[in-house]
């Protein structure tokens, strides 16, 4: 449901660079998406259609990079994926990691027509 | 001619812009503020009710209260005590974001008080992700919602710097592994202030009015 206003504010920024470069027309946004940020492309997909309808936007394609959790366990600082909800440290079992990726959620470019 | 444009921005930017600006504003009339997130019926404004009767006379408290449609919140805030409570319906949303609480702040003389408690919309995902511009983000997890969800909403827990545990009162009565839930809440956030309470007993309700009142000094 927060994806409403993560999707109005994703185009705001579009239509900012769009317009600062001149563009006739917006035709991708590339988007970046950590596992761990609690973003659902289908979502954004969704609320795109309506919220982009008449902006030189409308008809631009979103592409999502997912990019995976890693963690850094601060016992051993082993590197590890956290799977099926498992966020211990696989190999020492250690409780208290640092994220080293995973909470992305960034407007990486836009691909427009001038 | 097709052309990429770098622009590497965060998308909730414009958010977190406000944010910063509503947390100048506090800071600069002294007041302590927290955000008060959990999922619905955890008991944040059963927290809030329990809370203030313990703070009078000690501290001069602002109830600002996030709500879908209802002003039922905010109307438990002042019956319980606090100077001043405000009400914002979100009208759909799912949580408050910073523009809201500006809007909060607007209709506050912050200079009365020590301490302003923002109750967020009953949701464990979405507040997680607008930052408003407290000082602390408080998490109020309850015993019956299941051991489970420091794991489940790892982004959630990851984030908050203090975690109620309220309902303490229910452990004998629920299969609740306490170390489970623990090792959860500590292996992404290990600095994280817990304090298990419950709001219907009273147990544990006086560390943390001592956290706030110790906060609301500074």
């Amino acid at each position: 449901m927060h994806e409403l206003p993560v999707t109005q504010s994703l185009l705001k920024i579009a239509l900012d660079h769009a317009e600062k470069a001149n563009a006739k027309e917006v035709t991708a946004l590339n988007v970046v998406i950590g596992e761990l940020s609690s973003m659902v492309d289908d979502s954004i997909q969704f609320y795109w259609e309506t919220i982009a309808k008449d902006t030189i936007a409308e008809k631009a394609r979103l592409n999502f990079r997912r990019v995976p959790a890693e963690l850094q366990c601060m016992t051993c600082f082993n590197k590890y994926h956290p799977q099926d909800g498992e966020l211990i440290c696989p190999q020492c079992k250690g409780v208290g990691a640092k994220v080293i990726s995973g909470e992305e959620f960034f407007l990486e470019s836009i691909d427009v027509e001038n | 001619m097709t052309q990429r444009i770098q622009v590497v921005e965060n998308i909730l930017n414009a958010n977190d812009r406000l944010a910063e600006e509503n947390f100048a504003r506090i800071e600069a009339a002294g007041v302590f503020s927290i955000n008060i997130i959990a999922s619905p019926g955890a008991g944040k404004t059963s927290l809030i009710e329990k809370t203030l009767p313990l703070l009078k006379g000690r501290l001069r408290v602002a109830a600002v209260d996030g709500d879908i449609a209802t002003s039922i919140d905010t109307d438990r805030a002042a019956a319980a005590g606090a100077s001043a409570a405000v009400q914002i319906n979100t009208g759909g949303d799912c949580h408050l974001d910073a523009v809201m609480l500006r809007g909060a702040l607007d209709q506050l003389d912050l200079t009365q008080f020590d301490l302003l408690i923002v109750e967020n919309v009953g949701n464990l995902v979405c507040p997680a992700n607008f930052k408003l511009g407290t000082h602390k983000t408080v998490l109020v997890a309850s015993i019956p919602e299941g051991d489970d969800k420091p794991y489940k909403y790892p982004g959630t827990y990851r984030g908050v710097d203090a975690l109620v545990v309220n309902k303490i009162d229910l452990l004998p009565y629920v299969d609740f592994r306490m170390d489970y839930f623990t090792q959860g809440v500590q292996v992404l956030n290990p600095n994280v202030t817990t304090f298990p309470l419950s709001c219907r007993t009273g147990e544990g309700l006086e560390a943390w009015v001592d956290w706030l009142i110790e906060h609301s000094k500074k």
